[in-house]
């Protein structure tokens, strides 16, 4: 079962489990097992993901404010996430009076199956990938911006004058920042020359999209961040539910389970944006690997690759959490400012430059096609 | 399936870093759960009653409803020094509904009574109240005023009560332990809740104008 | 700067006084005091703010009175050029049915919150103020409490659990240019406002303000500040109780300052009864109220910085906090509130590693005091927040009556202690922090500079506490000679005031409490206007705010 070179690897397990399937039972019924298993494995990989971030947040924050977070539950309070996960599950859930209740019951939804959409499509390692789309990245823009329709819906129906303020900032905010992200991953795939998660990570084998695009890439990656960090309704961008102005924001309102929706999404979305960074700019679950230097490619191959994925990703994802807990709050208007008439000027240029890189030869692998060639 | 129950008493209420036996001399509770004894219930639920009661007790998010003193000395047990997060608490929820424990700090005068209360309807159960300081208690050193309500268990039941006037971070932790200890206590299969104190004399319904019996609003039969 | 009223210029303004109010009754008590005539009252005021080369322009307190068969008010002018120079005027009328005075709310923008209090609480109207309604409770309240005659039936005014819609209509009193009286009522709003309620259950109001907000989007048309949801009536509880038994009222009013408010009413009792404070008593409550003045200021910072959404920076204002508050604790074993002052001294003395902690402490927090700028102050959203936010001219400040750290950043210079010196701080040397912008970002700097002014206050005093005796001589059951008391002090929020006016009794007639919160809320609908949402929150966390001194 095990590939002697990655002794970790889920690789062969996964093949294997595959070719099981194909071989036992019709190709439709193969297909559909395949496809409940994959459904649960990723279900079951969404919950844990949210529960470690929230227990790595407040530890993370604990620290950064001097303090020790939770320390009770556990060793280091690590099953505290397992604690409110129990609490919210069975927590009440109130209906309200005077709600547009399709929409108030259906808001929480749409941010959860952005978030598991989006899931779908990112590749946690070698072949741990539901489906590797052509579009791959295009695909992931789409749908994880289903997720501020929810949050829209939440504000406005739930009958309460903070929810509306908080989704009408969040629709203004989303839109904005959408844009900046598109664009400085669309930099990186002029570069790439595609748009398919699997080939992009390939190309990276040598040299990080981040490395070989360098000034453009560097700062689409900086863009990227920054619009990502944004999208993820997290300080300093949290206007929608700024606590200190409006409560709750738009899910004021919302309690149990379906506040716990939300409250996980917000962790995910932190997750599948670090994921794209990763994915997109830093090689995804690709070992570093230095062309030549065998025994080193070998040695780094047997780390198996979503601890690369995951690795990577945390750091990114450490920097979000470092960047919320050191800064105030933007205002709205500072906070469109800064993407309209900085960010997306600055965007449209960047491609412009990153156009000329790659049609002139100008990349890193073209200028040292030994070292970072593919 | 036999009937059992499962053995508990107070002492065996475990919560990290209070000793059991500062646990004891409840009879409240004692009382209570040699009530719960005599009913048995069976193995699987007595045991999942025990997870969701760990899980509860546990993550108790509170609503600070700070009007006064005692709202600073809430600041700053949820700082560095004193660090509310150890016991999972630090997730303060602004918005009622997203709640479980409302910690009333501060004195409660008439003008503030028909919101307190509303802001206790707007919490999702199970909710808690904690009575933090000698104002939410009884009125404190503002009895005699003709503005003070004097104490908050005329407005809303309160699962525990936290003298002092401010009480210290540390008298808030004990308080909040308790609670945490009564949460654990409690049955979820059946909605066995403890009667909470309630002094209802000013309850009245908003319909008819009548003064309502409190246990209908507060014990779901 | 001028101590005392130079006797020339207290001749002019007697005779300015004069020369308004022929009738009027000039004495010279503890400040000077002139009675007059309802009907004079008015322009005797009018005349005094508008004098050139002295203007009365800072009302410092209005406080209403009930002597019995007259219901009246007793209006505390002082200049703001120069702090020193007050005058008291008092005025009454003896129609209790309807009793009605006039406003100087169009002299004294401070006036309009003050004089809706006084209706709340004694019954008294005043003509042309634009909003007679009941400021601390709620309109449908039977009785006036403040009134001697009050009926303190709990049964006229039951607790109540059913909230009450907000009616938004004003009452008004309006004398047209005929001189006849005319009542009508104005709405707050406009028909189609968009109103949302900010308090008073809020994060970020610093308790329970309620601000009553008409947005257009999410800029801020128009504020309605509600109060009086921790209204506690304490200075009538005050009326029933001996001079010991009131301190600690104080101390729960800005609990932040406790330690100075406390001193104020001490100090207020202590010059009308005569009462020698040993010099090592008043070392001791001056550092006390120094450490006071920093750890409010520690805690303004952080809530400030936590109403911008900068939660670590909160953290951080608190973590250092703790430091003064582990002295307190280490001295009398409170930690916010801690009952030191009494009548004639201190409670506790010093415990014997006091100096040594204090003199740690002071270059902690200094270092500490770098890291809040490195960390905060410079910061390119903080800045944003803060810069060109929230304006507040000088005469807008003095009109509102908004001293302390807010008042200084617009560039009033207002600190009492400078002004009029009390306890120690005539001997020593600090520099009174000013600056002219007068935006959110000057009120904040000043409160950190102002860190380090009481750093070396205490630096100055620290080594010099003289031995002795720690409270004076006071008599078991004490009674203070009949008359009108006034004492200021610098607290944390600004100019603190008592007043009492005793009969004789061992207990005070009439208490009332100047609160500079209330100043600093009434200029929120001033600087928060044409703002945005989020605006709204950085400006009150910038004014710092504390409700229950509103309240009372």
């Amino acid at each position: 079962m095990l590939l002697y070179s990655q002794p970790l690897e889920l690789t062969k397990l996964v093949h294997s489990l595959d070719a099981f399937f194909r071989s036992s039972l019709s190709p439709f019924w193969a297909t559909l097992v395949e496809g409940i298993l994959i459904g649960i494995a990723i279900l079951a990989a969404y919950a844990l993901i949210a529960l470690a971030l929230i227990y790595i947040e407040r530890k993370i924050a604990a620290f950064f404010q001097s303090r020790l977070g939770p320390n009770r539950l556990g060793k280091y309070g690590v099953i505290q996430s397992i604690a409110d996960m129990i609490k919210i599950l069975i927590k009440e859930i109130i209906h309200v009076n005077k709600i547009d209740k399709l929409l108030y019951y259906l808001a929480p939804f749409f941010v959860i199956v952005a978030s598991v959409l989006s899931f779908g499509a990112i590749p946690f390692g070698q072949s741990l990938q539901a489906v590797d789309f052509n579009i791959g990245v295009f695909y992931v823009l789409a749908v994880s911006s289903i997720g501020v329709i929810g949050i829209l819906l939440a504000g406005w129906s739930s009958n309460n004058k903070y929810s509306m303020i908080g989704a009408m900032r969040s629709g203004a905010q989303f839109i904005s920042y959408e844009l900046s992200a598109g664009f400085s991953l669309m930099t990186i795939v002029v570069l790439s020359g595609t748009m398919q998660f699997s080939e992009l990570i390939e190309g990276q084998r040598y040299c990080w999209n981040l490395f070989n695009g360098h000034i453009p890439a560097f700062i689409a990656f900086v863009i990227f961040l920054i619009s990502g960090h944004a999208e993820t309704n997290r300080g300093p961008f949290d206007l929608p539910e700024a606590e200190s102005e409006l409560t709750a924001g738009y899910h004021t309102e919302y309690s149990g389970l379906r506040f716990g929706f939300f409250y996980l999404a917000e962790y995910l979305n932190m997750f599948i944006i670090a994921a794209i960074a990763t994915t997109v700019f830093l090689g995804g679950w690709m070992p570093i690997q230095i062309k030549g230097w065998d025994a080193f490619n070998q040695v780094m191959w047997y780390i198996p690759s979503w601890i690369w994925f995951f690795g990577k990703a945390f750091v990114l994802m450490f920097l979000s959490l470092w960047v919320r807990w050191s800064f105030p709050r933007l205002r709205i208007d500072l906070l469109l400012n800064l993407e309209w008439k900085y960010l997306l000027p600055i965007n449209l240029v960047n491609i412009l430059v990153m156009v000329i890189i790659v049609l002139s030869g100008l990349t890193l692998a073209d200028i040292f096609p030994a070292v970072f060639g593919k | 399936m036999e009937e059992r129950s499962i053995e508990m008493d107070v002492k065996d209420v475990k919560i990290k870093a209070l000793p059991a036996e500062d646990f004891k001399d409840n009879e409240t509770l004692q009382k209570y759960i040699d009530e719960l004894k005599e009913q048995g219930v069976n193995i699987i639920v007595g045991k999942l009653d025990q997870l969701i009661n760990w899980g509860r007790s546990n993550s108790l998010w509170p609503l600070a409803f700070a009007t006064s003193c005692c709202g600073v000395e809430f600041m700053a047990a949820a700082a560095a020094h004193y660090d509310l997060a150890r016991f999972g608490m630090e997730v303060t929820r602004n918005s009622p509904r997203q709640a479980d424990v409302m910690i009333v700090a501060g004195t409660i005068v008439n003008k503030m009574s028909p919101l307190l209360r509303r802001v206790y309807d707007q919490m999702a159960e199970p909710k808690y109240v904690v009575a933090m300081g000698s104002c939410a208690i009884s009125g404190g050193p503002f009895v005699h005023s003709y503005n003070v309500v004097k104490g908050v268990d005329k407005l809303v039941p309160v699962d525990v009560y936290i003298p002092g006037c401010p009480p210290r971070p540390e008298s808030l932790f004990y308080g909040l332990l308790q609670l945490q200890r009564k949460v654990k206590v409690e049955r979820f299969f059946g909605n066995k809740r403890i009667r909470r104190n309630y002094r209802p004399e000013t309850l009245i319904d908003p319909k008819t104008g009548i003064q309502i019996d409190p246990q209908i609003d507060f014990v779901k039969k | 700067m001028t101590r005392f009223l130079y006797f020339n210029e207290m001749k002019d303004i007697k005779q300015i006084i004069q020369d308004i109010a022929s009738d009027a009754l000039i004495e010279e008590k503890q400040k000077l005091t002139v009675t007059v005539e309802p009907k004079q009252a008015r322009p005797l005021i009018e005349g005094l703010r508008n004098n050139k080369e002295l203007p009365f322009d800072y009302l410092i307190s209005l406080i209403g009175m009930d002597w019995g068969e007259k219901l009246g008010v007793i209006y505390q002018l002082s200049s703001s050029i120069d702090l020193t120079h007050e005058v008291v005027i008092i005025t009454a009328t003896t129609d209790r049915e309807n009793p009605l005075l006039y406003s100087v709310s169009d002299l004294y923008e401070t006036a309009h919150l003050n004089e809706r209090e006084v209706y709340a609480l004694f019954g008294i109207r005043f003509i042309n103020n634009p909003d007679m309604r009941r400021f601390l409770l709620d309109d449908d309240w039977k009785g006036f409490p403040f009134r001697k005659d009050y009926d303190e039936n709990p049964d006229l005014n039951p607790v109540n659990v059913i909230s009450k819609e907000i009616v938004d209509i004003a009452p008004q009193i309006i004398e047209t240019a005929d001189g006849n009286l005319v009542e009508r009522e104005v709405p707050i709003f406009g028909e189609n406002d968009y109103i949302i309620n900010i308090g008073p259950q809020h994060p970020s109001t610093h308790g329970v303000m309620h601000f009553r907000t008409s947005l257009d989007g999410e800029i801020v048309k128009k504020i309605d500040v509600h109060s009086g949801y921790i209204h506690r009536g304490i200075e009538k509880l005050c009326e029933s109780m001996t001079y010991p038994q009131i301190l600690h009222f104080t101390d729960r009013l800005d609990y932040l300052s406790a330690n100075i408010n406390r001193h104020g009413l001490c100090m207020c009792i202590e010059k009308a009864g005569e009462i020698e404070v040993p010099q090592r008593a008043e070392y001791i409550r001056t550092i006390m109220d120094e450490l006071q003045r920093v750890s409010s200021h520690l805690l303004a910072w952080a809530c400030q910085c936590n109403d911008l959404g900068a939660t670590t920076a909160f953290v951080y204002g608190m973590r250092e906090r703790e430091h003064v508050l582990d002295i307190f604790d280490k001295t009398c074993g409170g930690r916010l509130i801690i009952n030191q002052n009494v009548v004639g001294g201190v409670m506790f003395d010093i415990y014997k590693d006091f100096q040594k902690d204090v003199k740690a402490f002071i270059p902690y927090m200094r270092q500490r005091l770098v890291e809040y700028d490195e960390f905060f102050s410079h910061n390119a959203i903080a800045l944003g927040r803060m810069v060109n936010i929230g304006h507040l001219t000088k005469e807008q400040a003095i009109s509102y009556g908004v001293t302390g750290p807010a008042g200084r950043a617009s560039g009033w210079s207002c600190d009492v202690r400078k002004y009029k010196p009390y306890s120690l701080y005539d001997k020593v040397e600090f520099k009174e922090i000013i600056r002219t912008e007068g935006d959110s970002y000057a009120r904040y700097l000043n409160r950190l500079d102002e860190i380090e002014q009481s750093l070396r206050i205490i630096e100055q005093l620290i080594d010099n506490i003289p031995e002795g005796d720690i409270c004076g001589k006071v008599k078991a059951v004490l009674r203070l000679p009949e008359g009108q008391f006034f004492q200021s002090v610098e607290t944390g929020k600004g100019e603190f005031g008592v007043f009492i006016e005793s009969h004789g009794d061992k207990s005070p007639y009439r208490v009332k409490l100047r609160s500079p919160s209330l100043s600093a809320v009434s200029v929120m609908p001033l600087t928060a206007r044409g703002a945005l949402l989020s605006d709204l929150i950085g400006i009150a966390g910038s004014l710092d705010f504390v409700i229950p001194d509103i309240d009372r």
